[in-house]
């Protein structure tokens, strides 16, 4: 269960939004919408953590999320703008420190299941620099496959992925839903569930 | 723990393995400051060995600036650092793994040429064995020290000049003592352990708290 209460940001002078309340249950996806810079991003950090907020608080399970520190960062999986994969490691490489650093001890069949699944057999043993923008982002994206944190926040997910990887990427993302776990996400398409709750937050006015 | 600390080294080894260029320039950029001292004083025997300690360490200072910039600043433009500020590991554990890499890569280099390096300043035996010895000691502190510094300036303009306006001075105690041992090698009934001791002290009060300070500095970067 994630909650915010009475969360303002700002960037320099610029007040993006204030007094934002809401909570998440399990097994709900949140999907924050608004106009570029209405503060999307800005959100979504906050929740993570990256950016601190100039009031307000976020809970994860009641507790608040700056006392939790470590164990709520084991709970989060974060997927920004950035791909955060290293242009000089290949594929496998980068799966292997992603999952070593969440603390996972995975081993080199589940990171190939996931490289399989998300359709990149075959290019991992190429530095990920050899491959399209669309193929690094499916890179990054085969940690959500990887990943046992029940709170996902993805900024941005869809772009630049083509109309395979978007439906693979809706499918893990219901998956995700349907055993409880929580989605927050941005982005200026419609996401289709089968199952679980979508909730719609606007920014800005 | 270890086994995150060993994955974050291994993975910046690998890295430096596939980009040669960086680790050699800091390299040849000592090596060739060096030599260029030579050259300008002439080749007096005894200046030269008056010269040599002050020489090789300011080299070594600046050679220590030139691969700071990159500790972290690749790390923060493809995404990787935020993603490392994000696990559930302690950040000063992973930033003293980057820092142990860069050490490896840019330091040890500096002690293992140290002798050649010596030869060309007419340093006895003894000088250089101390000159090895203060620099295996010395260069793990510029590296500690440098990455605060590396963390503050992160993702600012011009980053590069501040950062060597934010930590020469605090490398000049190294300084001091790093060439004072080597100085006082040369000299009939000094002794270099106070030196030495003193350096070791540095690098244990580095060790213990800039992978703190270089992991809160980078949070207030990475905002």
């Amino acid at each position: 269960m994630l909650e915010v209460t009475q969360l303002e940001c700002r960037r320099g002078d610029r007040m993006l939004f204030s007094g934002l309340d809401f909570a998440v249950a399990g097994g709900t996806l949140l999907h924050v919408r608004g106009a570029n810079g209405s503060g999307k991003t800005t959100l979504l950090r906050s929740l993570c953590g990256l950016f601190t907020p100039d009031s307000g608080e976020i809970r994860w399970n009641g507790e608040s999320t700056r006392r939790l520190g470590e164990d709520y960062r084991r709970d989060l999986l974060y997927f920004g703008h950035l791909n955060g994969i290293k242009a000089d490691l290949t594929g496998i490489e980068n799966l292997r420190v992603a999952a070593t650093l969440d603390g996972d001890r995975v081993d080199d069949s589940r990171i190939w299941a996931a490289l399989a699944r998300i359709g990149l057999v075959g290019f991992e043993d190429l530095p990920t620099r050899m491959l399209s923008q669309g193929q690094k982002k499916r890179v990054a994206l085969a940690r959500l496959i990887l990943s046992t944190a029940p709170l996902w926040v993805l900024d941005e997910p869809f772009t630049a992925l083509d109309v395979g990887a978007v439906d693979l990427l809706e499918t893990l993302i219901a998956e995700h839903v349907a055993h409880g776990g929580i989605v927050v996400l941005t982005t200026h398409q419609e996401v289709g569930l089968t199952s679980g709750q979508v909730e719609r937050l606007h920014l800005g006015s | 723990m270890l086994r995150v600390f060993w994955c974050v080294l291994l993975r910046d080894l690998t890295l430096a393995l596939r980009r040669r260029t960086d680790v050699l320039t800091t390299l040849f950029f000592f090596i060739i400051v060096v030599s260029l001292f030579p050259l300008g004083v002439g080749t007096e025997r005894q200046i030269l060995q008056i010269l040599g300690p002050g020489v090789v360490w300011v080299a070594a200072l600046l050679a220590s600036m030139l691969a700071l910039e990159r500790l972290f600043a690749a790390d923060y433009e493809d995404g990787t650092l935020e993603q490392m500020v994000l696990t559930a590991q302690p950040l000063s554990l992973l930033v003293l793994a980057k820092i142990t890499a860069h050490w490896l890569l840019t330091g040890l280099p500096l002690v293992l040429i140290a002798p050649l390096v010596g030869m060309q300043y007419h340093l006895s035996d003894d000088a250089i064995l101390i000159m090895m010895v203060a620099l295996l000691l010395g260069t793990p502190v510029l590296s500690l020290i440098g990455a605060i510094g590396a963390a503050l300036t992160l993702g600012l303009r011009g980053g590069g000049i501040l950062l060597s306006l934010l930590i020469l001075p605090l490398y000049i105690p190294v300084l001091v003592y790093g060439a004072g041992a080597v100085t006082a090698s040369g000299i009939d009934m000094a002794d270099t352990r106070p030196y030495l001791a003193l350096l070791g002290a540095f690098l244990v009060a580095a060790l213990t708290f800039a992978p703190l300070a270089s992991s809160a500095a980078l949070k207030i970067s990475i905002e």
